[in-house]
């Protein structure tokens, strides 16, 4: 069979151009995405020697003069402040006190007058095992404080997974928020897209045409450019607080921007044609003649609707209903310019962790949080629609 | 009959909602006003003046040209070669590939912003044209592919089998038969493609520099920092070329049905 092995041949050689570069580009990134989650060398980086002592250190005993003498010099050698500056906010998350210790040992190191013996001699802190425990633990080279931290959970003194104090859970309150309003856009759209949907495929011509022209319309138009619409549309002068007053409907200028009504109504827009492409593409499938055969056999509308539409065209629903609900938790334009501080979703505070205070661990483990999700939800998502006969 | 006027008030209403937002900023691009609020005081093109004569929107602009025709050409070419690729049944494994070609398309892009900023610092890449292209390419690619594979799966392999019965190499085939009923399938991937990396904001962030500032980063920070009706006149350059490009399509497709 060269024949049929010369086509898989080609057929591999075709691929193969895209499969090396999304692997290179695309699988490789979010992979080192996750490794930075889960990597910890700020401590290990500039402790090579401490390393090699502290791993036939029983945990218990008071530090021995070869331990101090190893942590002395590998403090010495530390020329670069930053890394530095890790290592300590590292240290002292582990074990307050750290900052202080860190700070006094590292200057009598650096006074070249009198060159202390060991650390004992410095400060008595470094006596007690606890400091040592908490630097033996931080060498690992991986951990897993970043994935907890992520959905507030943490590592106490003991090792044990416990919740964080309140005044450092804030992620979790991020996720909630970032599901909560997903499913008030999912909601949303699914209120204004499965009618829409419906009486679209029910009218035929210029009718159709145009009710799928005004869903195509903004699914081709750039995302920033909605976004600025709505952001002009919304504001306090904007169009639709000049309506409103015009009407005499509110006397003031209402809040709709910088607010949850703004996120909601702008992301409401932007994923709209997500929900009525797949219900529609699924509602056209569906013999005209069902709904009045329904009714001739004596089924009032709503029943007929309850028994014979909604069950055909549930799973448009749902898909559509899923890929409103994947592409919302992972908004990051919309909440940016439309929302205020407390509408931010977690894609903000990703991307608050990777640019703004260069945490790539914090990052990186919030980007896992988002991707699992994610792609949890386009499986079923997958499943949904594999064999969908109306499928584009 | 009630149901009918409910029936029409809500999708008058609805196309409304659609339609009104992206209608209602376009007469603002014409304001001489330095804020962005109707009434329009009065008209002034000053504001495409700006776009097309201050430095950062000038540069926005070249930059998004640059970026939008790299992007264009990689994803197409990458695109292309991939659909012909999946196009054997029998290939081995052939739905994860697929899976893996459309799957950029489904993580967030603030998860892959992340991982393409660690990834390409590693190699030296953040702040260069290469970097931006690449990561723009990664995005646009799935749209090359569905595009491609959706007019390639339209094909009727009898005619490339008649072809080849009459001596056709499969070199010819391809050129002759394949490519040119494949054409309308890779154009208008190849648009899709230039529109995504338009489009692109979040991945721009991450991996660009100040010197690959694209159209849309750039009203993105603008929209944040100080907004002016230059964002208005911008944002009627998209939308026109959105309309343009409906049209071309439109008309290319009619075209096509009228040859065949």
């Amino acid at each position: 069979m060269t024949a049929g092995r010369s086509k898989t041949g080609r057929s591999l050689l075709l691929l193969l151009p895209l499969l090396l570069f999304l692997v290179g580009f695309f699988v490789w990134p979010l992979f080192s995405m996750m490794s930075q989650s889960i990597s910890d060398t700020a401590v290990l980086r500039l402790l090579p020697r401490s390393t090699e002592v502290l791993a036939g250190w029983d945990r218990q005993s008071p530090p021995t003069p070869e331990m101090q003498a190893a942590l002395m010099e590998d403090l010495k050698a530390v020329d670069d402040d930053q890394a530095l500056g890790d290592m300590v906010r590292r240290l002292n998350s582990a074990r307050s006190g750290f900052r202080t210790l860190m700070s006094k040992t590292t200057a009598a190191l650096a006074d070249p007058a009198s060159p202390p013996v060991d650390l004992v001699s410095v400060d008595k802190r470094w006596e007690k095992p606890e400091f040592w425990i908490a630097i033996a633990d931080a060498l690992s080279p991986l951990t897993d404080r970043n994935l907890l931290a992520a959905v507030d959970l943490g590592r106490n003194a003991d090792g044990h997974i416990e919740q964080l104090p309140p005044d450092q859970s804030v992620n979790r309150v991020i996720l909630v928020r970032t599901f909560w309003i997903s499913a008030l856009v999912t909601f949303a759209c699914m209120c204004i897209g499965y009618p829409y949907a419906i009486i679209a495929a029910s009218l035929t011509g210029w009718k159709r045409d145009l009710m799928l022209a005004a869903v195509l319309l903004p699914l081709w138009t750039s995302l920033l450019v909605r976004t600025a619409a709505w952001f002009i549309l919304l504001q306090e002068q904007g169009l639709i607080n000049d309506l409103l007053q015009w009407l005499r409907i509110t006397s003031a200028p209402l809040p709709l921007i910088f607010n949850r009504t703004g996120v909601i109504i702008a992301m409401t827009h932007v994923l709209l044609p997500f929900m009525v492409l797949p219900i529609y593409s699924v509602l056209i499938t569906i013999p005209k003649n069902l709904m009045p055969a329904a009714a001739s056999l004596g089924a009032p509308p709503l029943r007929a609707f309850l028994r014979v539409l909604l069950p055909l065209s549930l799973r448009g629903v749902a898909s559509g209903g899923l890929l409103v609900f994947i592409s919302a938790i992972g908004y990051y334009i919309t909440p940016a310019l439309i929302g205020g501080p407390g509408d931010q979703m977690i894609s903000s505070i990703i991307a608050f962790y990777a640019t703004g205070s260069a945490n790539w661990g914090m990052a990186g483990a919030l980007g896992v949080v988002l991707l699992v999700a994610t792609l949890a939800l386009y499986s079923v998502y997958a499943r949904l629609s594999a064999d969908e006969p109306g499928r584009r | 009959m009630p149901t009918r006027i409910t029936r029409f008030a809500f999708a008058t209403l609805a196309i409304l909602f659609l339609v009104a937002p992206l209608v209602a900023i376009l007469p603002l691009a014409f304001t001489s006003s330095v804020i962005l609020t109707y009434p329009v005081p009065a008209w002034s093109m000053r504001w495409f003046i700006e776009l097309f004569t201050a430095d950062a929107w000038k540069r926005a602009i070249v930059n998004s040209l640059i970026v939008g025709t790299g992007t264009t050409l990689l994803a197409t070419t990458l695109g292309t070669a991939a659909s012909l690729g999946l196009r054997n049944r029998g290939l081995l494994l052939r739905g994860a590939f697929r899976t893996l070609f459309l799957l950029p398309m489904v993580v967030p892009a603030v998860v892959l912003g992340v991982g393409m900023q660690v990834l390409l610092a590693r190699f030296g890449l953040t702040n260069s044209y290469a970097g931006v292209i690449i990561a723009h390419t990664v995005v646009a690619v799935p749209f090359v592919v569905v595009s491609v594979t959706g007019a390639l799966a339209g094909i009727d392999e009898r005619v490339e089998l008649a072809a080849q019965s009459l001596g056709a190499s499969p070199a010819t085939v391809f050129r002759r038969v394949t490519l040119p009923l494949a054409m309308p399938g890779v154009l208008s991937g190849a648009v899709l493609a230039f529109a995504t990396s338009l489009d692109e904001v979040v991945l721009t962030l991450f991996v660009a520099g100040p010197n690959q500032r694209t159209l849309a980063r750039q009203m993105f920070s603008s929209i944040r920092e100080n907004i002016s009706p230059a964002i208005a006149a911008a944002a009627f350059l998209f939308i026109a070329a959105t309309l343009l490009i409906g049209l071309a399509v439109v008309l290319s497709r009619s075209m096509l049905a009228r040859r065949r």
